[in-house]
Formats: C-alpha cells, sequence, structure tokens
C-alpha cells in the first residue's frame, strides 16, 4: 500500500512539472486542469479537465502528460473530464503569482458574469494600478484578453475568468 | 436510434454556425474581431465535436466525429435554418450568433439541471459559460450598430428583417428530439421561449430596434430541407476529407 502511495506520488510529480504549452510559466497542475494521477491495471491514468471546448491545446497537453508519464517509466493513459467543468478557480494561489510574475494578470473572481459593456477591473501586473483598461476581450489563445496599463501604459495580458 | 438523431441535431447547429462564423477568420473589418470570431467559432465546433463522439457511440454504427461532419451531404444535415445563413454584413453575423446564444444558454442550463445524460451534462456545464460571452460579444454589437448611425442602424434594421423568420425553428422540438425530450435526455425546446424572448427584448432596447410582432416563419432544417447556401459551405468545409479519405496530419 505504501509503495503504490509512493509510485503514484511519483506519478503525480512526473504529469504535474508538465507545462502548459501556450502558458509555459504555469504547469497543469498549477492551472489545475490535471486533475488526479491513479495507478490502476498497471497503467498510470491522469484525469484531465480541458479549458475551453475548443481549446486547441488540448490535445498537446495530453500528449505531453503522456510524453512525462512515460519519460518517469510509467505506461500513461489520459482521461479527460468534461464534468464537473474547468473553472479559473481551480488555478491554485501559486499558479496565479507565476502567472503575474509572468506579466499576465490573474482572473479576477466574479469577472465572467459581467453584462453589456461591462470590463473586469483588473490590477496592472507590472506596476499593480488598477488604472488599467481592456483593448479586446479575446486575444492570442482562448483564455486570454488584451488590457493596457494607463499608469505605466504597459500593454498585457488578462487571464479570463470562466 | 431517436437519441442519436436529437443529438446529431444539436452537433449539426454547433458545426455549421462554427463553421459560418471562421469564415470571418482574416476577413474582420478589424484585429480585436479577427482574434474574437476564431476563438468563438472555436467553442462553437469544440461542443460540436465532442457531441458528434457521443451521437456517433450512441448509433453504434462505427461512425465518429470525422464520419458525421465530413461525410454526410446537406439533405442529412440536421441543423436549423438560422445557423445556415450566409454572413452577410457584421449585423448579419452578429444578430445570428445572438439569437442562438440567447437560445443556447438557458437550454444547456436546463440540461445541466434535468438531463440524465453524463456527456451532454459535460458539454453543457462548459458550453453555458461560453454562451454567456458569445450573448455579452453579440449582444454589444447589436447596441452599437443599431444605436450607431444612420447606416448602421438601417443595416441592423435589416438583419432583424432577414432573420426573425428563422428563430421560431429554434423552439420546435423535431420528432427526435421529443422522444429524447420525453426520454429526459434533453429539455424542451418550447421551455427557453421565455428566457430568450426576455433577453432578446431586454438586448433590442437598447440597440433602439423592434421586436418583430407575427409574420413569417422559415423551417426544415430539421427534416434536411435547407437553404442553398449549406451545399456550397459543406462543399468548401468537405473537400479535403473527400479528396483524401482518413487523412491525418
Amino acid at each position: 500500500m505504501a509503495v503504490l502511495a509512493l509510485q503514484e506520488a511519483r506519478a503525480w510529480a512526473a504529469a504535474a512539472a508538465v507545462p502548459d504549452p501556450e502558458v509555459p510559466c504555469v504547469t497543469v497542475a498549477d492551472l489545475g486542469i490535471l486533475r488526479w494521477v491513479r495507478l490502476q491495471d498497471g497503467l498510470a491514468v491522469a484525469g484531465v479537465s480541458p479549458t475551453y471546448s475548443g481549446c486547441p491545446a488540448v490535445l498537446a497537453i495530453e500528449l505531453a502528460i503522456e510524453a512525462a508519464l512515460r519519460d518517469a517509466g510509467f505506461e500513461p493513459r489520459i482521461e479527460r473530464l468534461l464534468s464537473p467543468p474547468w473553472t479559473t478557480d481551480w488555478i491554485t494561489a501559486e499558479g496565479r503569482e507565476k502567472l503575474r510574475a509572468y506579466g499576465i494578470a490573474p482572473p479576477v473572481a466574479g469577472a465572467g458574469k459581467a453584462s453589456l459593456f461591462q470590463a473586469a477591473d483588473v490590477a496592472c501586473p507590472r506596476c499593480g494600478s488598477g488604472d488599467t483598461e481592456r483593448l479586446s476581450e479575446f486575444g492570442s489563445t482562448a483564455c486570454k484578453a488584451q488590457y493596457r496599463c494607463c499608469a505605466c501604459r504597459e500593454p498585457f495580458d488578462y487571464f479570463k475568468c470562466i | 436510434m431517436a437519441v442519436f438523431e436529437a443529438v446529431l441535431e444539436l452537433a449539426d447547429d454547433h458545426l455549421v454556425l462554427g463553421h459560418r462564423i471562421s469564415e470571418w477568420c482574416g476577413h474582420a473589418p478589424m484585429l480585436e474581431e479577427d482574434l474574437a470570431m476564431p476563438n468563438m467559432a472555436l467553442d462553437l465546433i469544440g461542443s460540436a465535436r465532442t457531441l458528434y463522439a457521443h451521437a456517433g457511440a450512441l448509433e453504434g454504427q462505427g461512425r465518429g466525429e470525422d464520419e458525421l461532419a465530413y461525410l454526410r451531404g446537406e439533405r442529412e444535415y440536421r441543423n436549423c435554418l438560422l445557423v445556415e445563413r450566409p454572413n452577410e454584413d457584421f449585423a448579419h453575423t452578429m444578430l445570428r450568433s445572438l439569437y442562438f446564444a440567447a437560445f443556447m444558454r438557458p437550454y444547456w442550463l436546463a440540461v445541466l439541471a434535468q438531463s440524465s445524460d453524463e456527456v451532454l451534462r459535460g458539454v453543457a456545464g462548459k458550453a453555458e459559460k461560453e454562451m454567456a460571452y458569445h450573448i455579452r460579444h453579440a449582444g454589444e454589437w447589436v447596441v452599437r450598430l443599431g444605436d450607431g448611425t444612420e447606416e448602421s442602424g438601417a443595416r441592423m434594421r435589416a438583419a432583424v428583417e432577414a432573420l426573425h423568420l428563422y428563430t421560431e425553428e429554434l423552439f420546435e422540438s423535431s420528432d427526435a428530439a421529443a422522444a429524447a425530450e420525453a426520454a429526459g435526455l434533453l429539455p424542451e425546446r418550447a421551455q427557453m421561449r421565455a428566457p430568450w424572448q426576455a433577453m432578446i427584448a431586454e438586448i433590442f432596447e437598447q440597440a433602439l430596434l423592434a421586436v418583430p410582432q407575427g409574420g413569417p416563419v422559415l423551417r426544415g432544417g430539421r427534416q434536411g430541407l435547407h437553404g442553398e447556401g449549406l451545399g456550397h459551405m459543406l462543399a468548401e468545409m468537405q473537400v479535403l476529407h473527400r479528396a483524401h479519405p482518413g487523412a491525418r496530419w
């Protein structure tokens, strides 16, 4: 039992260290995309929760987790988990801080519910000022919006709340 | 079989609208919208993929998402007519998205609350959140154009005139859908009328648009009776797969 737990922890550590292909400053564990890793029937089964319905990174993430598990000596299998749906609430405190340090403003809780013509109040990840404006609700990936800081004048990405 | 067809109808709605919106990629009037359109097309196509895979599993004939999307002709597509309407201008495109998303958001919420099908609930959990920002994005454009210049207002009113007669079909359940609804897998489409009307009325009021009352209705998509444009769209969408069956990259 202890050996199994140790092996499972080792499999988790291998999978959890995989960086997100589009936001490489955070790992799949930081983002809460990797839900669990279980050893069953000789396989290391990883539960992976996709971010958006059509996120093109989903397959890349699954392949990277498989490769990481294989490198660690496990025979991998991916289980795609639709329910419960991934939410930005699952991003860990450490993950939020890594995003900020990388220059991406972390999600503002409850901001996904805004009605027409309301943009989330986002603090600049560089200078911390709240005096920011949204340039585009959609950015380089499904999960990000483009903002500009009116204090330090830097443009930045905002990781949208969903 | 009825459940397969009911899920296929939903999948076709999402793929056809997703493909239509993707036609704006590289052609949108400004960079922000050129980013927005493929983003939202991907949401719809992503939902369609899971729905096709589920439909294929329910059918049990070995057909997967590729066979269902690429190897059915126009008469076998079961999408409602609204989603296949051509993009025309931004007024038409945004109104079409608003009409669809304002229906699908309460629909997916009802699937989450009522459906006995785990996969459909999984799709619904993600899609209802995505539909919320599709409504916001399209709704903002409808207001911006409706309450904009003389030209944009006229175009918005023309879009309402052209598209409103396709909305009634959203609330109608085919025989297949009615069977799936009776079995507790899907919510009754007619239930979405009240929340849809409330959402459209609220946005139209801000957009200085009148909600059409009565008037003609066009339907037939659920029976495979489509407008001319769908065949052209499918020809472009399917040509690669049909020329190179089973192509992978």
